[in-house]
């Protein structure tokens, strides 16, 4: 089956402004404590193009859950706006928009190019201060990309408000599941953040595990049984071929990461029984081995830049975090409350550590400072695994299995604070999310 | 409106097209028991030197303690038995494959089914079988044999699985 390649350009345009304040008090500062969600006015985008009426809906459709879906905003229902907005010229009603308590305003238009791409122009208004927050911006692009444009446009209005880094535009490789628990069929698949456009990547005639993005989201490391025996495969995303990475020996492996540069390929081996973990230099396929423990060490993650390696092993007889540098040296037990860590991933920010605890037969998801302070759980069930960071650090998505002969597997999404657990609506299982860069 | 800021931004919206050997179809699926390239022939459980009668009478599976891979008294008998079978039917090869219950992480119940196999690989060496017939192989929690959420089926998911093949060699 050959499927089209969808091109398409996005153009961003900055719409100078005449008034506009240099330091807006409408700043939503995300911290530990209980917030009340910002308000704001989305009204119905100015429709410059009859043929657009429908792309527009779809936009503010979207636009809105991604504000929404953060926890962090909240949507004054269009009922209950009192100005009425004719066209994207129209000068802001302040008073209007105060007296429904909304914070913020965020106005958009629709048109169509003669090309036939779909134009969006928006601005964001700081409706207290009565002034327009940062420059309009214009996105075009062409009829099958609104999608990705709605996540364009709330991307700008979540970061100018929070001064958090964008994360909507952004895709999750996982583990598609369905079949029963004895018998599970697992193919590897890709989706937008929010679980639209998934698409599969592979067949489901081999067994699949653990997809990891590169950095650049254009290759997949996953481990897949395609011999009989458990090896590690990479994926090219846009041509969908995958060919097995050179293990030396072609000994049994699993568990790759890609480094921050995509250049080297972290994984564990196993070898004579022992599984330590290993450092491949893609170009040119030699390998290292890091750790020579006669324990299991595994499920290994870069720090941002490069420098250090996180991973777990059993070598104090449970299962617990250590960091070492890439170069070679002593490594750091950095987990010491109760319980046993695995997987752990480190944030792309680099300050914090998110990994999977086992504690009293209970799992849960939580994070750490990179050395082992300040240990918070975000997420408890029979079953949590899998933690992987938004591109901006702010979110963590993992796997959850639900107890019982009929367990399966779904992906939730948590907040660093702790907030907004909240399960992705999806229409078959999934485990082992890995989330790829913003898309560029 | 005067346009004071240009950046143009190429990307690939959604880049696919066939993968050679991959058919994405869903009537495909075969299964995937004997995918270790290990065809194995049942045979009659009456034939004593059959697949079938090593399955049932001999026992092809050992099972662990939670979170071990050393051999516990029970296997060790267990594995005392299919070593002499082995030894006595020396035509099979066999597949050593390695599993974990639920209650784990996923990489590291991969690891954890590994050394099991090992431990079994190990013994059975030590018993005589030859090295050259006996691969080792993990599942981790990927192949529960039984799916309740509780040690009635961990103590039966937790278990290394002898698997033959009626062998060339």
């Amino acid at each position: 089956m050959i499927r089209f390649i969808n091109y398409l350009i996005i153009a961003i345009i900055l719409i100078a402004t005449s008034a506009q304040s240099q330091n807006t008090p409408l700043r939503l500062k995300i911290t530990r404590g209980v917030v009340e969600p910002l308000t704001f006015g989305l009204p119905s985008f100015s429709i410059e193009n009859p043929e657009t009426a429908q792309i527009a809906r779809v936009l503010e459709r979207i636009v809105a859950a991604d504000l929404s879906g953060t926890g962090l905003f909240r949507e004054i229902p269009k009922s209950a706006h009192i100005a009425r907005r004719r066209s994207f010229a129209d000068p802001v009603r302040y008073p209007d928009w105060r007296a429904i308590k909304a914070r913020a305003l965020v106005t958009a238009a629709v048109n169509k190019a003669p090309n036939d791409q779909v134009i969006i122009k928006f601005r964001i208004f700081d409706v207290f201060s009565g002034s327009q927050l940062g420059k309009g911006m214009q996105l075009a692009g062409d009829v099958n990309s609104v999608r990705r444009m709605a996540h364009k446009m709330a991307d700008q209005v979540y970061s100018r408000i929070t001064g958090e880094g964008p994360y909507f535009e952004s895709r999750i490789a996982f583990i598609s599941e369905s079949g029963p628990k004895n018998n599970r069929l697992k193919r590897l698949a890709i989706m937008d953040y929010d679980g639209e456009n998934m698409q599969y990547l592979t067949g489901n005639e081999n067994t699949v595990l653990a997809p990891r993005f590169s950095s650049d989201g254009k290759q997949i490391l996953y481990t897949s049984w395609e011999t009989g025996f458990p090896q590690i495969y990479v994926l090219n995303v846009e041509t969908m071929l995958s060919k097995r990475l050179p293990t030396p020996g072609g000994g049994m492996s699993f568990s790759p990461r890609f480094s921050p540069r995509g250049d080297r390929v972290l994984y564990s081996m196993e070898n004579g029984g022992n599984i330590d973990i290993y450092l491949m230099d893609i170009a040119t396929a030699r390998s290292a081995r890091l750790t020579t423990s006669p324990s299991i060490e595994t499920a290994p993650s870069f720090s941002p830049d490069g420098r250090q390696i996180v991973f777990e092993s059993d070598r104090s007889g449970t299962q617990q975090l250590y960091v070492m540098p890439v170069a070679g040296g002593e490594s750091r037990r950095i987990s010491f409350k109760d319980g046993r860590y695995g997987a752990p991933v480190w944030s792309p920010r680099g300050d914090l550590i998110s990994f999977t605890k086992q504690t009293k037969g209970r799992f849960g998801i939580g994070v750490m400072a990179v050395d082992g302070s300040k240990e918070r759980l975000l997420s408890a069930s029979f079953l949590d695994e899998a933690p992987t960071w938004s591109p901006n650090g702010r979110v963590i998505m993992f796997s959850r299995q639900t107890q019982g002969p009929r367990g399966a597997t779904s992906l939730y999404s948590v907040d660093i604070t702790g907030r907004n657990l909240k399960p992705l609506r999806l229409r078959s299982p999934a485990s082992d999310p890995s989330w790829g860069p913003l898309q560029r | 409106m005067r346009l004071s800021y240009f950046i143009l931004i190429p990307f690939l919206a959604a880049a696919a097209c066939s993968t050679p050997g991959k058919n994405l179809g869903s009537n495909d699926w075969t299964d995937d028991s004997g995918q270790a390239g290990f065809d194995a022939v049942i045979g009659a459980e009456s034939d004593p030197t059959s697949v079938a009668f090593f399955q049932k009478s001999v026992g092809d599976r050992v099972y662990f303690n939670v979170d071990e891979f050393m051999l516990n008294e029970d296997s060790k008998v267990a594995l005392d038995i299919q070593a002499q079978w082995l030894n006595e039917n020396s035509m099979y090869l066999a597949v050593i494959e390695g599993h974990a219950d639920e209650q784990g992480t996923r990489e590291y119940n991969l690891a954890l089914g590994f050394r099991r196999a090992r431990s079994v690989q190990e013994y059975l060496v030590a018993k005589g079988v030859s090295l050259l017939r006996l691969k080792t192989l993990s599942f981790g929690k990927e192949r529960p044999a039984e799916i309740c959420s509780s040690e009635r089926c961990y103590s039966k998911n937790r278990r290394v699985v002898s698997i033959l093949n009626a062998g060339t060699r």
